[in-house]
């Protein structure tokens, strides 16, 4: 076991793995800033972009008096156990990324959380993107080899201004008996879009989210995409809530599902509040070996111009598409793969190519380890 | 190229095709006609290897190999390919990406052939969804052209396909079938069904066969067999004691 962690560079090379699986660039390439935490410790805050701040959330607070408006204010504090659990920290721990009126990342923002040696890990990030401002963040989380058990803790509080644009993507990556409760929730402004993605393809103990986004603004946009493998003994308890508060707003909540063995249950709410609203839930689910998936698509309207629609599937490859691609030439394996491989190749609009890539490389090592 | 012997064939417990013989030699285009329901579509697939069908007896060669119990993908990997009447369609594989597979990763052999069927614009585009008529069979011939089947079966090639398509089409089976090469060259060999005729205008085909119930109720020149059914239907065949 390594005995300082600096900086990313000091990490060993199968630790760096872990995390590159999870699209952290170490080199910072193709990134326009960083934010590494291991265990408690915040060991790099840093933007290279013009207009827009990392900061540790502890030197943000005493920074900017004004960010006690954002602090706590999305996420309830009582939220639950866990919310609880952070808010009690004396020292709070995380980042803070604020994007000024106007600017934007040409490359994505990075934040890595590793798990090292700690039993729990807190953060608590605010991401503000000021009006206008373009915002993309990817967010890996991993536990180390070695770490076998532990958890992570994280509360995340997005404010999408008028006309901004933000991207939040995490692919995670823990270990086997690591159990992970995000709390995240987004304001989003006028014209404002949010886009949420998550990866999971890697074993993990348990994961219990459901991100919440309030559309108050015109025209506000919130889509969450979420792709994930369950593999024997991982338990994934995902949903995503939205909340059409005013006219124009738009939502949609989209989830890829596979079960090798573990239960995924797949939760997703859009309220239409007001008119002229619209919403569609769509959750696809293949069992490929015993496991459960539990698909809890909700959508509840409260007036009469508001369209909410959802679609679910759950079920097995059909044997047709198998044979069709063996009338190819692909063997059984082979073909069935293919078909899984597209099952998860999800587009998802308006996400920059270099994350994209990321996404899709994770898919890609899953694929090698056969699912 | 293709022996069939004896042919029996079950789905769910009662046969559908009895007593099959069918020899197609190397160089060979066939034609198969029918009405509806006669069994056509299932002789394909039998001779495929698709599963949810039972050979009772009878034995398949092909290229001098009895197939007759190997898997699908092993008769594709030995030469025989399939155009689908009604293909699956596969949401979220991407045309494009199952050719890349079937290619061995040749991407300008998938580049030049998607654009002479015109299928460029389709490779980022799930499988058949929500692919006309006539795309649905630009896909299956773009497929079979990677592919490079010695031995091609085509369940209906023409079904669907607008006229400005059909001669795309038309053209490109025809190559399929090594109609493009001198007679004494071609290798190629195909059987294809047929309920108009019109792909017989590319595609000059050397025997005829006419299948009802299950059985082959005739053999011969294809023109000929065409021109009698759409004057009397099948019901002349049903009739003929030529047999």
């Amino acid at each position: 076991m390594p005995e300082n962690i600096e900086q990313m560079e000091d990490l060993s090379s199968t630790e760096k793995d872990r995390l590159a699986q999870t699209g952290l660039e170490v080199e910072m390439k193709n990134r326009s800033g960083s934010f590494f935490q291991v265990d408690q410790d915040i060991r790099q805050a840093a933007s290279l972009e013009k207009g827009i701040e990392v900061l540790a959330i502890g030197e943000a607070l005493r920074k900017y008096d004004w960010l006690k408006d954002h602090y706590w204010k999305l996420v309830p504090r009582d939220k639950d156990q866990y919310t609880k659990f952070v808010a009690d920290q004396p020292d709070p721990r995380g980042f803070v990324i604020i994007a000024r009126k106007g600017s934007r990342t040409v490359y994505p923002l990075q934040a890595c959380l590793f798990l090292s040696k700690t039993p729990v890990q807190h953060v608590h990030n605010l991401i503000i993107a000021e009006e206008g401002a373009e915002l993309h963040i990817i967010s890996g989380c991993a536990s180390a080899s070695y770490t076998k058990t532990g958890s992570h803790v994280g509360v995340s509080e997005f404010y999408v201004g008028k006309g901004a644009r933000v991207t939040s993507t995490m692919i995670h990556n823990w270990g086997e008996e690591i159990s992970v409760f995000p709390r995240s929730a987004a304001l989003v402004e006028e014209d404002g879009v949010f886009l949420s993605n998550y990866v999971c393809m890697q074993p993990v103990r348990k994961v219990q989210m459901a991100p919440v986004a309030y559309l108050k603004g015109k025209n506000a946009i919130a889509r969450f995409s979420s792709i994930t493998v369950t593999t024997p003994g991982s338990y994934m308890d995902l949903g995503s809530v939205v909340h059409l508060s005013a006219e124009g707003a738009s939502a949609e909540l989209l989830t890829r599902a596979i079960t090798t063995g573990g239960t995924l249950i797949s939760r997703g709410m859009i309220e239409g509040e007001v008119g002229h609203t619209k919403g569609h839930i769509e959750c696809k689910g293949l069992i490929l070996r015993d496991g459960v998936i539990h698909a809890i698509p909700e959508i509840k309207g409260n007036v009469v111009d508001t369209e909410l629609s959802h679609e679910a599937a759950v079920g097995k490859i059909a044997r047709d598409e198998i044979e069709y691609l063996m009338s190819r030439g692909l063997d059984e394996g082979v073909a069935t793969a293919t078909i899984i491989r597209g099952f998860l190749d999800v587009k998802i609009a308006g996400l920059p190519d270099v994350l994209q890539k990321q996404i899709d490389a994770a898919i890609d090592a899953a694929e090698k380890s056969g699912f | 190229m293709l022996d069939i012997e004896d042919l029996h064939v079950e789905i769910g417990g009662k046969e559908v095709l009895h007593d099959i013989n069918l020899h197609i030699g190397e160089g060979e285009t066939h034609v198969l006609m029918g009405p509806n329901g006669s069994g056509k579509t299932t002789l394909l697939r039998a001779i495929m290897g698709f599963a949810g069908l039972t050979l009772t007896e009878g034995r398949i060669t092909f290229k001098g190999h009895d197939i007759t119990r190997i898997p699908l993908h092993e008769r594709a990997k030995m030469g025989m390919g399939m155009l689908f009447q009604r293909p699956p369609t596969i949401a979220g594989l991407k045309l494009g990406k199952l050719l890349e597979v079937t290619s061995g990763g040749d991407l300008k052999k998938v580049e030049e052939y998607s654009q002479y069927l015109h299928m460029d614009n389709f490779l980022d585009r799930s499988i058949n969804l929500g692919f006309s008529g006539g795309e649905i069979k630009r896909s299956e011939v773009l497929q079979l052209m990677i592919q490079k089947p010695d031995f091609v079966m085509l369940d209906e090639p023409e079904s669907g396909v607008d006229l400005e398509n059909i001669s795309l089409i038309g053209n490109a089976i025809a190559k399929l079938v090594d109609k493009d090469v001198h007679i004494v060259n071609r290798k190629k060999s195909g059987l294809v069904i047929t309920h108009t005729g019109y792909i017989l205008d590319y595609l000059d085909a050397d025997f005829g066969h006419v299948m009802c119930d299950g059985v082959f109720r005739c053999h011969g020149n294809p023109r000929e067999i065409l021109k009698v059914i759409k004057t009397s239907g099948y019901k002349e065949c049903l009739a003929c004691q030529k047999i």
